[in-house]
């Protein structure tokens, strides 16, 4: 068996109060390993980014607990969790959030600059990620004048600049056509999960399941279910 | 720390119509306030000339008199009396009048006589040509060279032509501290000649000027002289009084007060309407780096950083910008009445700093409120 990577436990959160109030997450209880790829899909509006903002130390939980290698991250202070995020956690937001004043490598190297790493140091190690996602030629370029998928990858080149334990893409192939998703979740899959990190991947597109290793069901803030998927149990697999 | 500074540089100057609006905003009220209160200090200071270049400690006038140019004459008692007062050390009269002068061509230059006092000349300019004692010869006068200079037709030691039909004849050449305010030349002669080329009343001395034997006098003077029903004001009173005159008697520093004000209101609300679109456009991103990890204060400190970045080049250019324009008036207007005082730049700045105050105040106010999660949750 893997160590875990994170645990969670009876997690819950709801908005607002009184009538209005929305239960978003009730009880969800998980454990994600290292060196796997761990899908949470479910309807809209079941819970997903709320669940995975708790655990990523985004947002507070109304209860439950956090564990990330062993941490209980929900004690630790505003800033520590601040810090704990940007040296352990690598994110891909839905729509990406690049600068668009900034170069593609500047961008990348964002994480790094706010550890407060040498801005030159910081600049070689943006490069070096965005030749892992094939994009070194792009380096010098802002953000908008590539195309989706390639601002896709520079999302991911910053999400794994810091070389972070943990990787939480959001609907990573919601703006790409299929066959773009595949190539980017396949590239994901061979060149970035390790048996030190956990990916774990929000989704509503069952054409990228085959890359899971365990899928997350959500229903109405509820876990229903884990299932095994097409990667199989915990082993590192190549895309042939 | 610095690579966040450099980030916020980047996202700043990279947004080149935003910045350059920033800059524009900012420069432009900072050229608008110091050219506005540059000219204000400059017409103040010029229209005290009299009084800096005459340098006496105090002086006695009439009490209705508002500006040194526009004197009421005094009777002759009120010099002897003043000489009575203990704790003078010496009191002389001057005479400050305008004349017509009829210059060879025929043409006619109205001109500032300033009368010195026969026994002492007290008050008299520094010559730069000349001897001071040829002012007693007939005629004698002697012209100061300053900006007006050449609407003497650039007269000589021996130059002469008509005063109210009298004749004059230049002796000196002298030069003064300060010119004037209302682009007349001046010239300086006795007393006694003053009041025989210049019309006047009955009564005779426009100022007593006075010198106490102390410091500490200068009130007693002061108090004797307002039993006697005229005002004895130090230089510096004077000075003050003549600028308030001119500051809330004529429109002048109302005028220049609202032009400061509607600069200030105008570059305020370029620049923090344009700094306020800025980081709006921006706030995704701000939050996205909150999500990765980024501090509150460091989103505060890039804020600030820019904001401060944008408002000190654009008062450096603004300051730039007044400076050549003074320069470029003195090349047609060589007596352009414009100074910038440190008290100019310094409210200068003060206005900025309240503008990338206000700027940055809203800035910060959107991002710290931003959360993270609506970021993560698109
Ligand atoms: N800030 C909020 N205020 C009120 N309700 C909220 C807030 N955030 C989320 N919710 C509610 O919580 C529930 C779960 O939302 P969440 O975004 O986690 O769903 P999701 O599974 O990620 O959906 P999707 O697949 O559409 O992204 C929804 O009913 C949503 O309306
Ligand atoms: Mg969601």
């Amino acid at each position: 068996m893997a160590d875990v990577a994170v645990r969670a436990a009876g997690l819950t959160k709801w908005f607002g109060e009184g009538a209005t109030r929305t239960l978003a997450v009730q009880n969800v209880s998980f454990e994600a390993f290292f060196g796997e790829m761990l899908y949470v899909v479910g309807p809209s509006g079941s819970g997903k980014t709320t669940m995975l903002s708790m655990v990523s130390g985004i947002l507070r939980p109304n209860a439950g607990t956090v564990e990330i290698e062993g941490t209980d991250i929900w004690r630790l202070s505003g800033d520590e969790i601040a810090t704990f995020r940007l040296r352990k956690l690598g994110f891909v937001f839905q729509d990406y959030h690049l600068f668009p004043r900034l170069t593609t490598q500047e961008n990348v190297a964002i994480p790094l600059i706010l550890q407060h790493r040498d801005w030159d140091e910081a600049m070689a190690e943006a490069l070096r990620d965005l030749k892992i996602v094939g994009l070194e030629n792009r380096a010098a370029l802002p953000p908008v004048k590539l195309s989706g998928g390639e601002q896709q990858r520079v999302a991911i080149a910053r999400a794994i600049v810091s070389r972070p334990e943990i990787l939480i893409l959001d609907e990573p192939t919601a703006s790409l056509d299929g066959d773009t998703g595949r190539t980017v979740l396949s590239f994901v899959r061979r060149e970035l999960l390790t048996d030190q990190r956990c990916i774990i991947i929000i989704t509503h597109d069952a054409r990228i399941f085959e890359f899971a290793n365990r899928i997350m069901h959500m229903e109405d803030g509820k876990l229903t279910g884990i299932t095994q998927a097409g990667a199989g149990p915990m082993e590192v697999a190549g895309e042939t | 720390m610095l690579g966040i500074f450099k980030i916020a540089y980047k996202l700043l100057v990279n947004d080149r119509a935003k910045f350059a609006a920033l800059l524009v905003g900012i420069t432009f009220a900072v050229f608008l306030m110091i050219q506005m209160t540059s000219l204000f200090s400059g017409v103040l200071s010029r229209s005290s000339a009299t009084v800096i270049n005459i340098g006496a400690t105090m002086w006695v006038m009439d009490p209705a008199v508002q500006t040194v140019a526009n004197s009421i004459p005094m009777p002759d008692y009120v010099l002897d009396e003043v000489r009575s007062i203990p704790g003078v050390k010496y009191a002389v009269p001057l005479y400050s009048g305008g004349a017509l002068a009829k210059l060879r061509d025929g043409t006619y230059q109205f001109v500032t006589v300033m009368g010195l006092d026969d026994a002492t000349l007290f008050g008299r300019p520094r010559l730069i040509d000349g001897n001071i004692q040829d002012i007693f010869a007939e005629n004698g006068f002697i012209v100061i060279k300053d900006a007006e200079f050449a609407k003497l037709e650039n007269p000589t030691i021996g130059t002469e032509f008509e005063l109210n039909d009298h004749r004059v004849k230049i002796v000196g050449i002298g030069e003064v501290a300060t010119s004037g305010l209302f682009g007349v030349p001046t010239l300086y002669t006795t007393y006694n000649r003053a009041l025989q080329y210049l019309p006047n009343t009955r009564f005779t001395a426009s100022y007593i000027l006075v010198e106490p034997k102390t410091a500490s006098d200068a009130a007693v003077i002061a108090g004797r002289v307002h039993a006697m029903g005229y005002l004895a004001l130090t230089k510096d009173q004077f000075i003050d009084k003549i600028a308030a005159f001119y500051t809330f008697r004529t429109g002048l520093g109302t005028n220049i007060l609202l032009m400061t004000v509607i600069s200030f209101i105008v570059g305020l609300s370029i620049s923090g309407q344009t700094f306020y679109t800025f980081i709006i456009e921006n706030l995704e991103k701000f939050g996205a780096l909150k999500a990765i990890g980024a501090k509150s204060r460091e989103l505060v400190a890039m804020i600030l950083f820019q904001a401060a970045f944008t408002a000190l080049t654009g008062y450096g250019l603004g300051i730039g910008l007044c400076a050549v324009m003074i320069w470029l008036a003195r090349l047609r207007i060589p007596d352009y009445a414009a100074v910038i005082t440190f008290p100019n730049i310094g409210l200068a700045f003060a206005m900025v700093v309240i503008i990338a105050g206000i700027s940055s105040y809203v800035g910060v106010r959107k991002v710290l409120t931003i959360e993270p999660f609506d970021i993560f949750r698109g």
